[in-house]
């Protein structure tokens, strides 16, 4: 175990923010164990681990929201008990979660006023609420509604919501997770502002190059325990990756040459209202995908992609039927259960209560998607035994992990659940796959099996259409990579082409000009 | 110390067994408290209800009678139930029944009608009641109706109708101006089992529905979808199943069984159409639904176990005046426990100890 302090300048004073010991039990489940951790001043500390490592469990501890079952939290050298949020507010501890609580119906003033514990009045409020935000340049208009706002400029919301509290530490989970990569870099600069004015903060992240580039000291978590403080910049990704997976991570492998068939799913001029209110609208999107081709989609969450999906799969109908092609033949108008007779497949984003019946069996969930076309029923009855050998066969190929031959898809862990959810589809050998998220919040191995898995498809000969925020994820397995923005389709670009500074500017809505400058992804 | 509720990795399969059995043993004790408040002797009256009807072959008989009813009713609306799609109005399907059988019953009176009455009564009840229930499913999927209301409100409609056919139309010429039907001709009459005794063909009926929603729920890829609707809507139009279909389908199925329910009811232990044919049959088996855990097999059992409370009921009235009413209260309060031992499935409960002094116990 290393243990480097690098920022130990304030050797003399004890740290701002220090947790000894501090241990969470749920039932027989230890979340947090044992872990001590020092922030200082003027740093920001970057929490480090994969999913259920236990950082939302240690942050949640630190700012009241659970209670440790033992260990001690010290806020500037004398231990505390925090009894809710807004004694951690009170004495200067400020958090922006990673999922907004904002009111899509309030404007911008009346989101901060709900969240403020203060007695000032609203006017006061929203003066100040104003000049903070100019002073830290992130500009937000008072009167607006949440509804209008971009992902990015609701961030900016909770930021300054926080910062109205003037916090003496930070804490942050995934901030950069919605945002484009313009966007981060001008919230690295808020944050190397906040640290400049003495300031602390907690950066929750998993994406190691923002946290090398950004982070005075980090700890890593895994599986609820500390097992290494050190300095991010002396370190390399692979050796971060390293210390929060455990072990040396599989290589994805791209095969040499993968040859493009014939179209398999060709979409032409897909306009298509939303369905809900704020929902977004599909604007005159057309793509054309080739078997033995992966097309990536990338773009800021909720610009578009949940619709698309909707769209595709047949889970909402289009009027003209020649909007979406599966396999030669015009299926806009065809259900769900039609489109997977013609051969396709569908991943959605939501693994329980979408791609899962969360309290069924596995076998159960294994007829959720196959009973149209995989001979799992005859005559209108089940043939349990053909359920059975589908979950059987996954569990096989994608290293299902689980406690029993055939348990309730919730009782799975959401990397190994997402493993069955995509062999479930692969196994159907589909000519169309149309995933969206495939690798949200899996840990490191299973993500990296499911990419392998979808290269491996495409090799085959299948379309596969991948929609996911994280672009080094395209980067690895996309072909082409197009990207979503308000309900419209950029045209693809080649992976070899498509930068992040391309990509970043397609994903805030601007587009190309023609003369950028062409480097890979992720270089 | 604290008590909390902790939840479950899984579903216990063992306390979705025994939570029925504590609801039933919590209930009981309620009852002992009540009877002991009323002034009689709670073990006599326990007695009475529960123990007293099982040792003579008459109220075996009359208890099969009473469940007949229940359990076909309850695997009606355990379908709808299970699908999310709540059918509170069975009742007034099991009245409408009534009334479209009888109607056969009543226009071949003394006629010498042949073997094919029965059979076409049945039919048209069953058919009357679908089409009753299909009001409020109708009105769900087209225009968002809450089902609750409309099927519950439909009830008092049936039971308005059947009490005006009888005082007008239908009304018996030769019966002392009593709201009633004349008794129904012997081949408008559901057959008995037994010479002279009192069960009748309809419990036959009722087994066959039993195996049928047996078979269905566990066997088929449309109780397949039933299940699925109900426990992840979101996750069943992903499988392709099509939830508003389903709200009509079991609308439906559990209204066409209430009403068969209804003039199997009429034509068979009551012998004519007159209003109180039923002593709330509709909504006890709501409860006989959820105390057998919306399963076939449960449900038997269960609609068994609340027609011994209607027989204990009668024969603690006549033995020691307890208040029929108390019946009625015994079922609520057994709904309540039911519903609240159901938690204990996908929770546990657990004793915390304050974390603070953990804390200082260790650190």
């Amino acid at each position: 175990m290393l243990d480097q302090t690098s920022n130990d300048l304030h050797s003399g004073e004890p740290p701002l923010l220090q947790t000894i010991g501090l241990t969470k039990r749920y039932g027989d489940f230890l979340a947090n164990d044992s872990i001590s951790i020092d922030i200082q001043p003027k740093q920001i500390h970057a929490l480090l681990g994969e999913n259920g490592a236990g950082k939302s469990t240690l942050v949640k501890a630190i700012y009241g929201l659970i209670q440790p079952s033992a260990g001690e939290i010290r806020w500037q050298g004398h231990p505390i008990v925090l009894s809710g949020p807004s004694e951690a507010r009170r004495r200067g501890i400020g958090m922006v979660f990673q999922h907004f609580s904002l009111f899509d119906n309030l404007t911008v003033a009346e989101n901060v006023a709900l969240g403020l514990d203060g007695r000032e009045s609203f006017k006061d409020m929203s003066a100040r609420l104003e000049q903070v935000s100019k002073t830290y340049g992130l500009p937000l208009d008072p009167r607006r509604e949440v509804w209008q706002l971009s992902v990015g400029e609701r961030q900016r919301i909770e930021i300054v919501r926080a910062l109205m509290q003037d916090p003496k530490f930070l804490i942050l989970d995934e901030p950069t997770a919605v945002l484009t990569p313009q966007e981060a870099d001008q919230l690295f600069t808020v944050l190397e502002r906040l640290k400049a004015e003495g300031r602390a903060i907690l950066y929750i992240s998993h994406k190691l190059e923002e946290v090398k580039r950004l982070c005075d000291t980090a700890t890593i978590l895994r599986g609820g325990k500390k097992v290494a403080t050190c300095n991010p910049g002396l370190e390399t990704a692979a050796s971060l990756a390293r210390m929060m997976v455990g072990s040396e991570i599989r290589e994805v492998k791209a095969p040499a040459d993968r040859k493009t068939t014939v179209p398999r799913l060709v979409v032409n001029d897909l306009s298509l209202a939303p369905g809900e209110a704020h929902g977004v609208r599909l604007e005159h999107i057309s793509f054309e995908l080739k078997g033995g081709e992966i097309l990536g989609i990338a773009g800021v969450a909720g610009n578009g992609q949940d619709e698309l999906f909707a769209a595709l799969s047949g889970e909402r109908l289009s009027k003209d039927p020649g909007t979406v092609v599966i396999e030669g033949i015009a299926a806009g108008h065809l259900s769900i259960t039609q489109r997977r007779k013609l051969g396709a497949a569908f991943v959605p984003e939501e693994r329980l209560g979408h791609g899962t019946a969360p309290r069924m069996k596995l076998s159960e969930n294994a007829l959720l998607t196959g009973h149209a076309a995989s001979g799992m029923v005859h005559h209108g009855f089940i043939d349990t035994a053909a359920a059975l050998n589908t979950v059987d066969r996954a569990t096989e190929t994608f290293d299902v992990r689980k406690a029993k031959r055939d348990p309730e898809a919730a009782s799975l862990s959401g990397g190994n659940l997402q493993k069955f959810i995509v062999g479930r589809e692969i196994l159907r050998n589909p000519a169309v796959l149309v995933v969206s998220q495939p690798t949200w919040g899996v840990d490191a191995g299973a993500a990296a099996v499911i990419r392998q898995a979808l290269l491996d498809l495409a090799t085959a000969g299948a379309a596969v259409l991948v929609t996911s925020q994280d672009l080094d994820e395209l980067a690895e397995i996309a072909d082409r990579i197009a990207v979503m923005f308000h309900g419209r389709l950029s045209a693809p670009l080649a992976t070899s082409e498509a930068t992040r500074e391309k990509l970043g500017l397609l994903m805030g809505g601007s587009s190309l000009e023609p003369k950028e400058a062409a480097h890979a992804v992720g270089a | 110390m604290q008590l909390v509720l902790e939840k479950r990795a899984e579903r216990s399969k063992t306390i979705a067994l025994v939570s029925p059995l504590i609801a039933i043993g919590l209930t009981i004790i309620t009852m002992v408290i009540l009877f002991a408040i009323l002034g009689k002797n709670p073990m006599l009256a326990l007695h009475a209800y529960f123990i007293a009807p099982l040792t003579d072959g008459y109220s075996l008989q009359e208890i099969a009678v009473k469940a007949t009813p229940l359990v076909m009713i309850a695997i009606g609306l355990s379908l709808c139930y299970l699908a999310n799609a709540w059918n509170i109005g069975a009742e007034g399907q099991f009245l409408i029944g009534a009334v479209a059988g009888s109607w056969i019953a009543v226009k071949t009176q003394g006629t010498d009608a042949g073997a094919w009455v029965l059979p076409v009564m049945l039919v048209l009840a069953a058919a009357a009641g679908a089409l009753y229930a299909l009001i409020p499913a109708i009105c769900k999927v087209k225009f968002g109706a809450s089902e609750i209301l409309t099927s519950l409100m439909l009830v008092y409609v049936a039971d308005l109708f059947l009490d005006y056919l009888v005082r007008g139309p239908w009304r018996d010429p030769h019966g002392f101006n009593f709201p009633t039907t004349a008794e129904f001709d012997p081949v408008a009459t559901v057959p008995l089992l037994i010479e002279g005794g009192r069960l009748h063909l309809g419990s036959i009926i009722a087994l066959l529905v039993v195996a049928a929603a047996a078979i269905l729920l566990g066997r088929t890829i449309k109780g397949f979808e039933i299940r699925v609707v109900g426990a992840a809507p979101r996750a069943a139009r992903f499988g392709g199943f099509n939830a508003n279909q389903l709200v009509i389908l079991t609308f439906a199925v559990s209204g066409a069984l209430a009403g068969l329910a209804g003039i199997i009811e009429v034509a068979g232990p009551v012998g004519h159409l007159q209003p109180g044919i039923s002593p709330g049959y509709g909504f006890t088996a709501i409860i006989v639904a959820f105390l057998g855990r919306l399963n076939p097999l449960g449900i038997l059992i269960a609609g068994l176990f609340l027609a011994l409370t209607f027989i204990g009921g009668e024969q603690a009235q006549i033995a020691m005046k307890i208040p029929l009413d108390v019946t009625k209260v015994f079922q609520g309060i057994l709904l309540f426990y039911v519903l609240a031992c159901d938690s204990l499935i996908l929770y546990r409960f657990k004793l915390v100890f304050p974390n603070r002094q953990v804390a200082r116990g260790i650190g």
